[in-house]
């Protein structure tokens, strides 16, 4: 079973690229190691969105656990005063989940518009109790400190990105190893029809649950990881519907193809923002939708299409 | 109770907000029988078996699989009990391979998670479908998408899903609807010699006479939700009532059947 993951073509490309980034890294500017970070660490609940992407679900609040995660960290933290980073990630992996689980149950039945919209509901209520909340903050949020390994706190955030680096390499593993299974496959039979699915003595609304578990999972590691990087979690930069938006937005921009679109994806968005805001920054929403407008009408299929039609036309050439 | 028995329906009754689309069905099939069900456009058919196989909850009655009562479950704890179907208009997943979706359908039919996690493309799944695509002639089309394929070959890919559980009671919805009079033998032929070799009891839903004549053991005739006649053929194709209320309308039927089915694909 390893050794099939290890052969496949996706996750050995992904090994290799993952531990250049490592390397390049150390000698980047402090800027693009950032923006690098934010990529990767949104790149994360991004996964997860295209796993219900390819389910035929949307979520407009992924935002939730997106925010639980980073909350998780804050408040690990405030009443612990714990940064490390083992227990940040497993306390923000286990909140997200676990709601995602409970949630899950109601959201299971819900499809299209319903799903989306419910989604962002649930969403809502969380920023509106992070808001009205003294002790969760209220709309300061919370800093959150450097984080730790270990016991060792480094000088850089260079240790942070190789985690960040780690985890992805991790995620994209686990997921890749998920949708080539005979269950992950469940992601497009259910999309294409799940009368077929029941009538072949398979749960679709299971099918739905697990995936919606293991996105959400996801997204809490995403947020945790984010509010690392950037110090302080709040409800507009973690918990708004904005944060979803932006989440799907990524999403549909990066494309559906593979597992590493949504970092490919996540990492362009970050620097197309940080360049938008630069040249313009009263009207950075116009030039950075306005570039999603390009990539829908130019590339359907998203950003990774483009990879693809670079890799194969060079497939060729050699 | 009689242990050769696999389905046994007592007044199964089904009303759709003022319209009765099953009355007073009563039924014993017994162990690898051979049914053809018959009857006019509206006459019942596919809620009958929309019943059987848990789609729709009866408004009254009893349904017995294997000794069990079966009424109102889900259609999934039906299939695990081992009834499965086909569907009038093919139910596959329409932007995956032949394959595909046979690896799929084998690797559910097999209720163990290990097997859910395996990778989906495993050698052993991949030798067990393509015997199947081989039994179902459905090898040239191994690797094309499904929406690429003639409504004939979704059919049978249909049917293929459904019965790689090796289902003891298979019902099929028009099977032969929407394939060409020339496949229609062949198709027929393949499915009832496939499942005759598995021991599976059939239950078919049949618009074309010639059809049910060559195949079925016993016809059951639908007329307005109630069964009108439970005959073997010779008996029950001769009988006055089917005359009357399911050959008069037959041949018309049969053929707005198709024209339904095509512009759905249009
Ligand atoms: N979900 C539903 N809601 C309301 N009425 C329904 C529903 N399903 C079926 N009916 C009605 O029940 C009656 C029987 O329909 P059914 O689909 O069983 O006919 P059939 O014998 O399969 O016909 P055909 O040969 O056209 O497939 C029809 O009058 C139909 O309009
Ligand atoms: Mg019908």
């Amino acid at each position: 079973m390893m050794r099939s993951i290890l052969l496949d073509n996706t996750v050995r490309c992904v090994i290799v690229a993952f531990m250049a980034l490592a390397c390049i890294g150390l000698v980047l500017p402090n800027w693009i190691l950032n923006n690098t970070m934010f990529g990767l660490a949104r790149g994360l609940a991004v996964l997860g969105l295209l796993l219900l992407w390819r389910t035929g679900l949307i979520s407009l609040g992924h935002s939730l656990y997106f925010g639980l995660g980073a909350y998780a960290v804050a408040l690990l933290e405030k009443h612990t005063g714990s940064t490390d980073i083992i227990l940040r990630l497993v306390i923000a992996l286990t909140v997200a989940g676990v709601i995602g689980f409970f949630l899950g149950f109601v959201l299971r039945h819900y499809r299209g518009i319903f799903f989306a919209m419910l989604s962002l509901a649930f969403s809502m209520v969380l920023y509106g109790v992070l808001v009205k909340t003294e002790a969760l903050g209220s709309t300061d949020g919370f800093s959150v400190s450097q984080t730790t390994f270990l016991g060792w706190q480094p000088a850089s955030k260079y240790p942070l990105f190789l985690s960040i680096i780690a985890i992805c390499i991790v995620a994209i593993i686990g997921v890749q190893f998920y949708l080539r299974s005979a269950i992950g496959y469940l992601t497009t039979s259910v999309r294409d029809n799940e009368i077929r699915v029941e009538y072949l003595g398979y749960s679709v609304a299971r099918a739905v649950h697990i995936k919606y578990i293991i996105s959400a999972a996801l997204a809490g590691v995403s947020g945790a990881l984010i509010a690392m990087s950037l110090g302080q979690v709040d409800p507009d930069s973690m918990v708004n519907w904005t944060v979803s938006g932006e989440l799907v937005f990524i999403t549909i921009m990066s494309g559906p193809g593979s597992v590493v679109a949504p970092f490919i994806g996540s990492i362009t968005f970050e620097f197309l923002r940080t360049f938008a805001f630069e040249w313009a920054p009263h009207a950075w929403q116009l030039i950075v939708g306005g570039t999603l407008l390009g990539i829908i009408f130019a590339l359907p299929e998203g950003l990774w299409s483009l990879i693809q039609r670079l890799w194969t036309k060079k497939g060729k050439v050699l | 109770m009689n242990n050769d028995l696999i389905l046994r329906v007592r007044d199964l009754h089904k009303s759709f907000a003022g319209i009765i689309a099953a009355n007073n069905i009563n039924l014993d099939v017994a162990n690898g029988e051979i049914i053809g069900i018959i009857g006019a456009n509206g006459a019942g058919k596919t809620v009958f078996v929309n019943m059987v196989t848990g789609y729709l909850k009866p408004t009254s009655g009893l349904i017995e699989f294997d000794g069990d009562e079966i009424t109102g479950i889900n259609p999934r704890d039906i299939t695990r009990t081992g009834a499965c179907r086909s569907f009038q208009i093919s139910q596959v997943f329409m932007t995956m391979t032949v394959l595909e979706n046979l690896l799929v359908a084998v690797s559910l039919a097999r209720q163990d998670l290990k097997s859910l996690l395996k990778p989906l493309y495993s050698d052993e799944r991949i030798n067990e479908c393509e015997q199947i695509m081989r039994r179902y002639n459905l090898t040239e089309h191994r690797d094309k998408i499904t929406n690429t394929l003639s409504q004939g070959v979704r059919k049978l890919l249909d049917i293929a899903m459904a019965v790689v559980s090796k289902p003891k009671l298979l019902l099929l919805d028009e099977p032969t609807s929407g394939v060409s009079s020339e496949e229609k033998f062949d198709l027929m032929d393949l499915v009832v010699n496939a499942l005759k070799e598995q021991g599976t009891t059939v239950l078919f839903v049949e618009h074309d006479m010639e059809v049910v004549r060559r195949y079925v053991d016993r016809i059951l005739a639908f007329y307005q939700g109630e069964i009108i006649c439970d005959a073997p053929p010779d008996v029950a194709l001769n009988d006055s009532k089917v005359i009357e209320y399911v050959l008069g309308e037959s041949r018309k039927s049969t053929y707005e059947n198709e024209q339904t089915v095509r512009a759905g694909y249009a």
